[in-house]
C-alpha cells in the first residue's frame, strides 16, 4: 500500500455568483503523476489555487492534509515551503531577465546581503541539466520559445525542495514535440520521487501518462480512475467530464466547399526590420468560399505573423505583396479596414491581445462591432445585451451574467466570448488561430459544431492550429509552413501526420 | 429592521461606489461643526463651487487621460498660457469675447494634439512628452505676460464667466431673497433623475438582472433628490447658479454621456483596458489618444480662460500646479492608475473633496504648510481605500 501524500477533504470554494467548488475531495499517492480533468470551468484551477495557498486559509471550507498534517496555508510562501510548488496556467516569467535570475526570483542566493551570482549560475545550471534543457544560463527569457520556457519554470520549481508540483495545463501552448519532451520529464521525476499533479485538456496525453486520473465535474469529484486497474480510456473520460458520449470531436460536414476563390494572397513577404529578418517569404494561397483551410507547421513558422499581417497588424514588420478579395485587390493598413471588408482575426493569445479582462461579457462581445448597435455614435444597450445574451446561449459560455467581468471566468469560456466577439463581426473570412486551444473536449465539439454550421452557411475558414488530429478532422485543404514558407499543400484526402511533420520539418 | 440590513448589506456591496460621497460628506459635515455652521452657509459653498470649477473642468479631461494609461503633466501651464492668450486676443487684437472663447479653446484642442502626437504616433511615454509641454508653456507664458506683468481684462462678459450668475425670472415675488430661477432648475434635475432612475430600474428587471430591494431604491433615490434640493435650495440663497458651475455641470453631463453612452466612450474605455485587443478589434488607438489629448487641451483652455475669469486679469503664475490638482482630483475621485477604470462624475466629487479641504481650512484658519500635509494624506487614503476596495471585490 503507497502512502497517501496529499489530502483535501470536502472543499468548497465560493465566489459572488459562482459555486466554484462543491464539496471536493482530492487525493494523491506519494509519487504518482495524478492528472485533473474536467470542463472549462469545473474548478480545476480553482482547487489548485486553494491547495497553492492563492486562495488563503479561511476563503474556502474544508481540509487539506499534507503527509498526514493538516495545514493552513495563508499565502503561496508557506506552501512553497512544506515542497509545494504551482506552475500556473500562464508562464509567469519575467522576459527581460536572463534564466538564471528567474530561476532563483524570490529565493535569491545571497552571501549576507548581496545576491551571489557565482553560486546562483552554477546552481542554475545543475537544474536546467535536471530538466534537460541546454540553454546558456545567461540568455534572456524573450530569446527562448515557449517550450524552453516551460521548462525553465519547471527548473524553477525544482530549484526549491519540491515534493508535489503542480501543473496547470503546461502543454496547452506547446507543440507535440515539446509536449513530449514535458512528459518525458515528469516520469524522470516521478523516478526522482516528485509527485506532479497535471492539468490537461489533451486527454490522450492524460491516457498516456497518469497513475491516476480524477475528474471534476461543475466543481465537484465525479470520478476517480486508475491506470493500474486499466480504467482510463478515453471513452470513460469524456463520458465522465461532459456526462454524455461524444463519438467524434470532429463532426463531419453535410456540403461540400463550394468552387469560388473568395480569398487569395500572391507573393506575400513581411520583413521584421528590429530582428532584420525575413519572416515571411513568397506567400501564395487561396480559400474558397464555404472551405475551411488549416494552416499547420511547427512553433514560430510564422502562421501568427502570417495572419495578422493580412489583418493590417503587421506591428514593425513591412509588408508586400498582393491579397484578392472577390477577386478584388485589397491592401489593409489597419485591421479597421480588413474588418470592413469582412476579414475577422480570433487571437491565439486571449489574454494579451484577445480580450480586455477588465471589462464583462458583453462589452468583449460587442467592441468589435459596436457601430452596428449604435445610433449615431450612441450604443443601444439593450440592443446589445440582447446580443450578448443570444451569443451567450448558443455558444455555451458558461457565466453567472453576461454582467460578468471576462477576468473572471474560466480558460475555456474565456475562448467562448473571443469567438463571439468575432462572430458578431458576421464575417466572410474568419481566422481562428489556435481555435481550441485550452477547451474541454465537450467544448472543442461544440467549436467544430459551430464552423461546421458557420461554413455550411456560406463562410470560409483559415484555421490556424498545432494540434495535428484537428488540423486532420476538420480541413478541406492544408497548408504546411515552415521557417516562413510554405512547404507544401495537401488535400484532407492525401494528408496524414507523417506527411505534416515531414512538411514542416524541412 | 430589516431595512437596516438591507442598508447595511448595500452599503457594503457598493463600498467603492459610495465611499466617495460619505468621505465628501463627513467632510462637510466636520467642517460645518468645526466652523460653528459658517463652511455651510450659502455664501461659502457658493464660493467653494465657484473655486472648483477651473480644477474640476481639468480634471474631467484627466479622468479620460488617465484612463486610457496616458497623463498629462502640461496642462496647467497651458491653462495659464492660453488665459494669458484669452486676454490679449481682448486686449490687444479687440477680439469680442463670442471670437475668442471658441478661438482660445481651439488652440486648447491644437496644443493637446501636439502633446498626444508623440505618445500616439512613437510612444513615447505620456510623462516625457507632457513634461516637455509643461516647460515651454510655462515659458511661453512668461514670455507673454513677461512686457506688463499681469494682463488687466477690462470685458465684463469674459469677467462675467468667473464671477457671474445666471438671472433670475423676473416678476415673481413669493420667497423672497431666494433664487427662483435656481430653485426651478433643481426641481427639473430632481425630476429628470427619478424618471431616468424608474425607467433604469424597470429596464433592468425586464433583463433580470440584480436591482436593488424596493425600500432601497426608494432610500437612493430620496436621498439623492435631497442631496440636489439642499444645494439648490442652498445656492438660491445667495445669489443662485453661478455661470462657473454652470459650465461645470454642462461639462461634466456632456463627458459622463460620452464616457458612458456612445462608441468613442466605450473605445476610450478598451483603449486603456487593453490597447493590442482594441488595435485587434479595429479601433484606431492612435486616433483615441489623440482625441483624448485634444479634449483634454481643449478643457485647459476652458481651465484657463475660467481662472483669467475669476482674477479679471492674466497673471504671470496662473495655472501653477493645476495639473497636480487636477490628477489628485482624479484618483481621489477612484480612477486606477492602471487604465481602463474610473468615472467622470467620480473625479468631480474628488475635485469637490479637495476644494473643500482647502476652504475648510481656510476658514478654521490653518496654516497653508499644514494644509498641504492634510491634502497629501487624504490623497494617500482615498488611493488606499481604493485599492483595498477593489480586492476585496473579488
Ligand atoms: N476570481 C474569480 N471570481 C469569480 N469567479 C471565478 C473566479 N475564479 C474562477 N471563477 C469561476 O469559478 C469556476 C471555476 O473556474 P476554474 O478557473 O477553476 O476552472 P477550470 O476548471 O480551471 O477551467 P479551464 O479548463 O477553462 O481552465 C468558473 O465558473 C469560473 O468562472
Ligand atoms: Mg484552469
Amino acid at each position: 500500500m503507497k502512502k497517501i501524500l496529499l489530502e483535501m477533504k470536502n472543499i468548497t470554494k465560493k465566489f459572488p455568483g459562482v459555486v466554484a467548488l462543491d464539496n471536493v475531495n482530492f487525493q494523491v499517492t506519494e509519487s504518482e503523476i495524478h492528472c485533473l480533468v474536467g470542463e472549462n470551468g469545473a474548478g480545476k484551477s480553482t482547487l489548485m489555487k486553494v491547495l497553492s495557498g492563492v486562495y488563503p486559509h479561511g476563503s474556502y471550507e474544508g481540509e487539506i492534509i499534507i503527509d498526514g498534517e493538516s495545514q493552513e496555508f495563508s499565502n503561496i510562501n508557506e506552501s512553497k515551503k512544506t515542497g509545494i510548488a504551482i506552475i500556473y496556467q500562464e508562464l509567469a516569467l519575467i522576459p527581460e531577465m536572463t534564466v538564471y535570475e528567474n530561476i532563483f526570483l524570490g529565493h535569491e542566493i545571497t552571501n549576507g546581503i548581496s545576491v551571489d551570482w557565482n553560486e546562483t549560475i552554477k546552481r542554475a545550471e545543475k537544474v536546467l541539466k535536471k530538466v534537460c534543457l541546454q540553454v546558456n544560463p545567461a540568455d534572456k527569457i524573450k530569446e527562448l520559445g515557449v517550450g524552453k520556457q516551460q521548462l525553465v519554470e519547471i527548473a524553477k520549481a525544482l530549484s526549491m525542495d519540491v515534493k508535489l508540483l503542480l501543473l496547470d495545463e503546461p502543454t496547452s501552448a506547446l507543440s507535440e514535440d515539446d509536449s513530449e519532451n514535458l512528459l518525458g520529464l515528469l516520469r524522470e521525476l516521478k523516478k526522482q520521487g516528485v509527485t506532479c499533479v497535471l492539468i490537461s485538456h489533451k486527454l490522450s496525453e492524460v491516457i498516456k501518462i497518469a497513475d491516476t486520473v480524477t475528474v471534476l465535474r461543475d466543481g465537484e469529484t465525479v470520478g476517480s480512475l486508475s491506470a493500474e486497474k486499466g480504467e482510463i480510456t478515453e471513452n470513460t473520460l469524456v463520458k465522465l467530464m461532459v456526462g454524455r458520449e461524444i463519438n467524434d470531436i470532429y463532426p463531419k460536414r453535410k456540403v461540400k466547399k463550394g468552387k469560388d476563390i473568395v480569398f487569395e494572397v500572391k507573393d506575400w513577404n513581411v520583413y521584421d526590420p528590429s530582428r532584420g529578418k525575413q519572416i515571411l517569404s513568397d506567400i501564395n494561397f487561396n480559400v474558397r468560399k464555404g472551405e475551411i483551410v488549416g494552416f499547420s507547421g511547427l512553433m514560430g513558422s510564422g502562421r501568427t505573423e502570417l495572419a495578422l499581417s493580412l489583418f493590417g497588424n503587421p506591428g514593425r514588420s513591412r509588408v508586400s505583396g498582393d491579397m484578392y478579395i472577390d477577386g478584388e485587390k485589397n491592401n489593409f493598413s489597419h485591421p479597421e479596414n480588413a474588418i470592413k471588408e469582412g476579414l475577422a482575426y480570433v487571437s491565439e493569445d486571449r489574454k494579451g491581445n484577445g480580450l480586455i479582462l477588465i471589462q464583462d461579457v458583453k462589452q468583449n462581445i460587442t467592441l468589435a462591432n459596436l457601430r452596428e448597435i449604435a445610433k449615431r455614435g450612441v450604443v443601444d444597450n439593450n440592443a446589445e445585451i440582447k446580443i450578448a445574451n443570444e451569443y451567450k446561449t448558443s455558444l455555451a459560455i458558461k457565466t453567472p451574467s453576461i454582467e460578468q467581468k471576462v477576468l473572471y471566468l474560466s480558460g475555456g469560456n474565456q475562448q467562448k466570448v473571443s469567438l463571439a466577439k468575432w462572430l458578431f463581426v458576421k464575417p466572410d473570412i474568419l481566422i481562428l488561430d489556435e481555435p481550441t486551444r485550452g477547451i474541454d473536449v465537450g467544448a472543442k465539439y461544440e467549436i467544430h459544431s459551430i464552423m461546421n454550421e458557420l461554413v455550411e452557411q456560406g463562410m470560409s475558414i483559415i484555421m490556424i492550429s498545432s494540434e495535428l488530429p484537428e488540423i486532420l478532422g476538420m480541413s478541406d485543404r492544408i497548408y504546411v509552413l515552415s521557417a516562413g514558407k510554405i512547404s507544401g499543400e495537401l488535400s484532407v484526402e492525401e494528408a496524414n501526420q507523417e506527411k505534416i511533420m515531414h512538411l514542416a520539418t524541412n | 429592521m430589516s431595512f437596516i440590513n438591507n442598508l447595511k448589506k448595500v452599503l457594503r456591496q457598493n463600498i467603492r461606489e459610495y465611499g466617495m460621497f460619505i468621505a465628501l460628506f463627513l467632510i462637510m459635515l466636520i467642517f460645518t461643526i468645526a466652523t460653528d455652521g459658517i463652511f455651510i452657509s450659502s455664501r461659502n459653498i457658493s464660493n467653494l463651487l465657484n473655486q472648483t470649477g477651473y480644477i474640476a473642468v481639468l480634471a474631467v479631461g484627466m479622468t479620460l487621460v488617465i484612463i486610457i494609461g496616458q497623463i498629462d503633466l502640461s496642462v496647467g501651464f497651458l491653462a495659464g498660457f492660453l488665459g494669458a492668450v484669452a486676454a490679449i486676443a481682448m486686449v490687444s487684437w479687440k477680439l469680442p469675447v463670442i471670437v475668442v472663447i471658441p478661438l482660445v479653446m481651439g488652440f486648447g484642442a491644437i496644443a493637446g494634439v501636439l502633446t498626444g502626437l508623440p505618445v500616439a504616433k512613437l510612444g513615447i511615454p505620456s510623462f516625457v512628452a507632457s513634461l516637455a509641454g509643461w516647460l515651454i508653456y510655462r515659458g511661453a507664458l512668461q514670455m507673454v505676460t513677461l512686457k506688463t506683468g499681469t494682463i488687466i481684462i477690462p470685458n465684463d462678459a469674459f469677467n462675467a464667466i468667473g464671477n457671474g450668475y445666471i438671472p433670475d425670472i423676473p416678476g415673481l415675488d413669493f420667497l423672497p431673497g431666494a433664487h427662483k430661477l435656481t430653485l426651478l432648475l433643481g426641481i427639473i434635475a430632481i425630476a429628470l433623475f427619478i424618471f431616468n432612475e424608474i425607467r433604469s430600474r424597470r429596464k433592468k428587471k425586464e433583463y433580470k438582472f440584480d436591482i436593488l430591494p424596493v425600500d432601497m431604491f426608494i432610500f437612493q433615490v430620496m436621498f439623492v433628490s435631497l442631496l440636489i434640493f439642499g444645494i439648490t435650495w442652498i445656492l438660491a440663497g445667495y445669489n443662485g447658479l453661478s455661470w462657473t458651475v454652470v459650465i461645470m455641470l454642462i461639462v461634466t453631463a456632456a463627458y459622463h454621456y460620452l464616457s458612458s453612452e456612445t462608441v468613442l466612450g466605450r473605445y476610450i474605455y478598451a483603449v486603456g483596458g487593453n490597447p493590442e485587443a482594441a488595435e485587434l478589434s479595429g479601433i484606431n488607438v492612435e486616433k483615441i489618444i489623440l482625441i483624448v489629448f485634444g479634449s483634454m487641451g481643449m478643457l485647459a483652455a476652458l481651465s484657463g480662460m475660467l481662472f483669467a475669469s475669476r482674477l479679471q486679469s492674466a497673471t504671470t503664475t496662473a495655472g501653477q500646479l493645476f495639473e497636480l490638482d487636477a490628477i489628485a482630483a482624479a484618483y481621489v475621485g477612484g480612477v486606477s492608475a492602471a487604465g481602463g477604470v474610473g468615472k467622470v462624475t467620480g473625479s468631480i466629487i474628488g475635485a469637490l473633496v479637495m476644494t473643500s479641504l482647502t476652504s475648510g481650512m481656510n476658514l478654521m484658519g490653518i496654516g497653508i504648510s499644514s494644509q498641504y500635509i492634510v491634502r497629501g494624506a487624504v490623497l494617500a487614503l482615498a488611493v488606499i481605500f481604493d485599492v483595498a476596495t477593489r480586492t476585496r471585490g473579488k
